[in-house]
């Protein structure tokens, strides 16, 4: 799947345009299937085509980092826009995600 | 089916207050929600509302029909790609989502229900990071979102019977508070 990329470490998540729980089940699997074969520690979802995003993206966010926290990983947001920083604003998601430009 | 009634929008005391409404009704599966969302933000379209508007209608609308469709009907996966353990089709339950969408004098008025299970505690699942599907990753932040997005949010449920969710939003407040002061 091109939308999903190890390098180094860290696993690149493209995210698709729409977010909902509609395409949530589907990130998620591929997500986790990229955890547990690669030695992946870190996750980076990349926001750069996403015009919306409603409560099932924080369930994926918040998905994978109870997968990857217990080993010491992190999560990242890049290239987030103001609407989606502020839905992880709200949600409180802003404390365990670090949100880069 | 969908069935959509319009009004001939029509002048108000002068100023350019339109008066609309709609109706559809879709069947409770995840493809859906897409069509809800986007149909209500070209319904606002006409009232010119900013773009974070239309952001902020679009994801209250989608938490309010994503409950009613894996709550109200326990269509957890619909039809579609659903990644590798979940075929592309499971059984679904039968069931339909209705919406109801209002414009009086600047305010939407949204109307999202569904005959389905109901809800035992609203004040319960309004509490933000409380969800009865945690294996579905579901956040719990649904009701929250729609608090926090829209300007009123009003749950009636019985349970077996169906959720009735009402939210209300004030469009376009800057050119109000222009006007008010332009007064």
């Amino acid at each position: 799947m091109e939308d999903f990329k190890v390098i180094d470490n860290y696993l690149m998540v493209k995210m698709p345009e729409e977010i909902d729980h509609h395409k949530a089940a589907y990130i998620s699997e591929y997500a986790d299937k990229y955890i547990l074969k690669d030695t992946v520690e870190n996750v980076v979802f990349d926001f750069e085509d996403t015009r919306f995003m409603d409560s099932s993206g924080i369930g994926i966010i918040v998905g994978r980092y109870r997968k990857i926290s217990c080993f010491g990983g992190k999560v990242f947001a890049i290239h987030a826009d103001r609407q989606i920083k502020r839905i992880l604003h709200i949600s409180g998601l802003h404390k365990i995600l670090e949100i880069m430009e | 089916m969908i069935e959509v009634k319009t009004q001939m929008p029509y002048v108000l005391q002068g100023g350019n207050y339109m008066k609309n409404e709609m109706c559809m009704e879709f069947d409770a599966i995840s493809t859906n929600e897409s069509l809800a969302r986007v149909a209500v933000a070209s319904f606002i379209a006409p009232l010119n509302p900013t773009l974070e508007e239309i952001s902020d209608v679009k994801t209250a609308v989608s938490e309010a029909v994503t409950n009613a469709i894996i709550h109200g009907y326990e269509n957890t996966y619909g039809y579609g790609c659903h990644g590798i353990s979940k075929p592309a089709y499971v059984e679904v339950n039968e069931g339909k989502v209705t919406l109801r969408c209002k414009i009086e004098r600047g305010i939407l008025c949204v109307e999202v229900e569904d005959k389905g299970a109901g809800i035992e505690n609203v004040g319960k699942a309004m509490e933000p990071l409380f969800t009865t599907k945690p294996q579905l990753e579901r956040s719990g932040m649904g009701f929250a979102f729609m608090e926090a997005f829209m300007d009123d949010l009003e749950v009636e449920s019985v349970v077996g019977v169906g959720t009735k969710v009402m939210m209300k939003k004030k469009l376009r407040c800057g050119t109000w508070l222009e006007h008010e002061g332009e007064e």
